[in-house]
């Protein structure tokens, strides 16, 4: 992390080095997500990392998701240059790579912040290297339960202007999922959590997938850590 | 011949330098500190935090040598004191570049006032990580406060993360220290309470404007201390029933402001920010970071009295006692309940940018900061009471209205005046001796104990023009306008800035350049008085 740091500091903070007050220094937050399910007599193990570094302006973002199942690793990973554009909001433009299943890589440009109602937002366009353009729009809220027992649900919807047969994708909304996830804060850098997933195919992708002859919904439990480093 | 050339020699010198040169070394190292159980490193003034009290004489010519032992550079900052911009002790600012690691630096200025004051680094975190202590200046005329016993009551805050570690985690984070927050229980109570309806509306209107109606401190997890002593060591005054027991109370605390108090005797506030007051008698008063006041008490039982600082978030006291000896304790406080700020503590136009149909008239505009829920009778100082004890010498109409927006972001730890982070080319530019209106105006959901450094401001507090008391730090609440004067008598270069050490660092700070006499400075053409007062002021000016 340090080294990053370094490299940020160094690529967008010219100034910060010889700075006497705080304000332009570096800073960092790498939320991470590791959990357990099991699934169709499947273990299968997931991450999900959010972090950056940088300054109040200018910040390198990073994340990725995905599992790990079978010995078989499928998911994304994103790298941004977000910067901040309002009080609540960052834009953001950068790269996503998916691996795994089908590797393809995006551009992507979009907006990270804070919607009215403390809905953290990720809303994000994705160019594709044959011209196809996806969307996603991922929203998390917080409802405390007390000030350590956190309930979290988010939303999360995906589209694309293109069929995608190879995936078995359709074009239009393609998938939706909505969590639930309920993590006790034992600090802000530990907080143990069982998260309830149920993801839904939509639209054609969903056709496809019964016509296929697979299940075009997915309910899941898992129970992980959540760290903040 | 040569004895008396030498007599007439040191009877001219002695005309010449009626001040005397008081010399002090000051020695900042690092030490590990087990205030709080676990050791860790802290930063401390001749091996001690606080460090040692330095004690002048009105007229003296101070000359201090700090030797820095740290690895990293240092500074020592005179809180409060008229002195020459160089010797300001600001890094960055005047030309003062720091104090480099083994290095030692001699200030070297004379002493223009009496009263209460501090020293604290303006280097980075060093002075919530123990650079701090007291000054106390004796005028040289008789003191207008006469008093038997006199005694420095430091107050700080200690936290077993270091100030780089704290500031790390507010950026991460924001709400990283935050276990206040309002919780489902809470808006079942209200809407028990108030019924579901209003209860949800409260909370939307918040939640609309991203805002948390507990967001009365940033850090918590601090341990309080009086003069360094723990509750536990409980810090004591001795007196004798019947004297008069001067107090100089500092606020040295990073982050916390208190309300203080001394159960069964009524305090005589007689100086703020080392200014003597006209006296005020009070049962409390509220206390902001890198304020000063000087009260008297005069006890008259036989008893110990219990002096209490509790923090504005109910977290915690800095408890100390007056006693007749060592070792007695006076009465057990319990904690006050913990304010919740209300949409009176909202800034008025910031509310009508968001949403210019709100209906104001049905508003509730009381301020939840402002209620330190003194029991009914009590009397809590305003600073509308504070009267300068001698007429102001300057009471020029001003010529310029100047204003000092103080901003934030408090999602990502960002903190602002006029809309910037700090950044050593903005700031507000003045003439020499010009006399100007500096009007605060807090945008934000928290209180600011705003520092202007080498110089005092006359706080407009309804005081005749003559009797407006000076500050050297004056807090401007959640959502509140405060104007103050001020004479720029003083050429530099002047930090500015929010005294909760996370909001400076995180950019509340700006520059206040006073020309020198000479730069012939065309102040820009005096500009109509804004209209400051129209709404916002006044509803809370008495708790």
């Amino acid at each position: 992390m340090h080294i990053i740091k370094k490299v940020v500091c160094f690529l967008l903070l010219p100034s910060a080095a010889v700075a006497q007050h705080d304000h332009s220094a570096t800073y960092h937050a790498v939320w991470l997500e590791t959990a357990y399910s099991r699934h169709d007599g499947q273990d299968t193990a997931h991450w999900d990392a959010d972090g950056w570094v940088g300054g109040d302006t200018h910040k390198l973002w990073l994340k990725s998701e995905g599992e790990v199942r079978d010995g078989d690793s499928e998911g994304e990973v994103w790298a941004l240059y977000s910067r901040n554009v309002s009080i609540f909001w960052d834009a953001q433009v950068g790269v996503r790579h998916d691996f795994g299943a089908g590797d393809r890589t995006w551009l992507a440009v979009g907006a990270n912040g804070l919607a009215p109602y403390f809905f953290e937002t990720e809303a994000h366009l994705l160019l594709g290297e044959d011209g196809t353009v996806g969307a996603r729009l991922r929203q998390e809220n917080d409802l405390l339960l007390t000030n350590r027992l956190i309930l979290s649900p988010s939303l999360e919807i995906n589209a694309v202007s293109q069929a995608d047969p190879q995936h078995g994708t359709g074009s239009g909304l393609t998938d939706a999922t909505a969590a639930l996830q309920l993590r006790y804060e034992v600090n802000r850098r530990f907080a143990p959590y069982v998260q309830l997933d149920h993801q839904r195919k939509l639209g054609d992708t969903a056709k496809r997938a019964r016509s296929a002859g697979k299940e075009d919904e997915e309910n899941r439990v898992s129970i992980g850590v959540r760290w903040l480093f | 011949m040569k004895s008396m050339l030498l007599a007439g020699f040191f009877s001219l010198c002695a005309s010449m330098v009626l001040a005397e040169t008081r010399t002090y070394d000051l020695t900042i190292s690092q030490v590990q500190s087990t205030i709080g159980g676990k050791p860790v490193p802290k930063i401390a003034v001749n091996g001690t935090i606080p460090g040692p009290v330095l004690r002048f004489t009105e007229g003296d010519e101070a000359v201090i040598h700090v030797t820095n032992r740290l690895k990293t550079p240092t500074s020592v900052h005179w809180h409060g004191l008229l002195l020459p911009g160089v010797m300001d002790g600001a890094p960055g600012f005047n030309g003062f570049k720091g104090i480099a690691p083994g290095e030692t630096f001699t200030y070297r200025f004379p002493i223009r006032q009496s009263g209460t004051y501090w020293y604290h680094s303006h280097s980075l975190g060093q002075e919530a990580d123990g650079l701090y202590a007291g000054i106390v200046i004796a005028p040289k005329t008789p003191d207008p406060i006469q008093a038997d016993r006199d005694y420095v009551v430091l107050l700080s805050d200690y936290h077993q993360d270091s100030a780089a570690r704290i500031q790390a985690n507010l950026k991460a984070s924001s709400d990283y220290y935050q276990y206040k927050r309002r919780t489902v229980g809470d808006l079942l109570k209200d809407a028990h309470e108030k019924g579901l309806g209003k209860a949800l509306k409260s909370a939307g209107e918040w939640g609309k404007m991203r805002m948390l109606p507990t967001d009365l401190s940033d850090v918590t997890g601090y341990r309080f201390l009086v003069n360094g002593l723990t509750n536990a060591q409980n810090w004591t005054g001795l007196f004798r029933p019947g004297e008069r027991v001067r107090l100089r109370f500092i606020n040295a605390s990073a982050m916390t402001m208190y309300d203080v108090r001394i159960p069964g005797l009524k305090m005589t506030v007689v100086a703020a920010d080392g200014r003597p007051v006209e006296p005020v008698e009070v049962d409390e008063f509220r206390f902001g970071n890198a304020e000063t006041y000087d009260v008297i008490v005069t006890p008259r039982e036989d008893r110990a009295y219990t002096i209490a600082a509790e923090s504005l978030d109910r977290e915690g006291f800095a408890l100390g006692t007056l006693a007749l000896r060592e070792g007695m304790t006076g009465d057990i406080l319990t904690h006050r309940p913990r304010a919740v700020l209300r949409m009176g503590d909202m800034n008025m136009d910031i509310m009508m940018r968001d949403d210019p149909n709100m209906d104001m008239s049905q508003m509730d505009h009381d301020s939840g900061w402002a209620d330190s829920g003194a029991p009914k009778g009590a009397v809590v100082l305003d600073y509308a009471q504070l009267k300068s004890l001698t007429p102001q010498s300057d009471t020029r109409a001003p010529t310029r209205f100047i204003k000092v927006v103080l901003g934030g972001n408090m999602e990502r730890y960002i903190w602002t005046i006029n809309g910037k982070t700090f950044s050593p080319e903005n700031g507000i530019e003045l003439g020499y001796n010009e006399r100007v209106r500096l009007i605060y105006v807090n945008e934000t959901m928290m209180a600011h104990p705003l520092h202007l450094h080498g110089m005092f401001v006359q706080l407009e507090n309804g005081q005749d023009a003559d009797r407006l008391p000076d500050k050297h730090t004056v807090i401007v609440p959640p959502g509140q306008t405060v104007s103050v004067l001020l004479s720029a008598t003083e050429p530099g270069d002047w930090p500015y800035h929010c005294h909760l050490m996370f909001h400076m660092q995180s950019g509340m700070m700006t520059t206040l350049r006073v020309a020198a006499p000479e730069a012939g400075f065309v102040p820009p053409a005096a500009q109509p008085a804004p209209d400051y007062t129209s709404h916002g002021e006044g509803h809370h000016a008495h708790h």
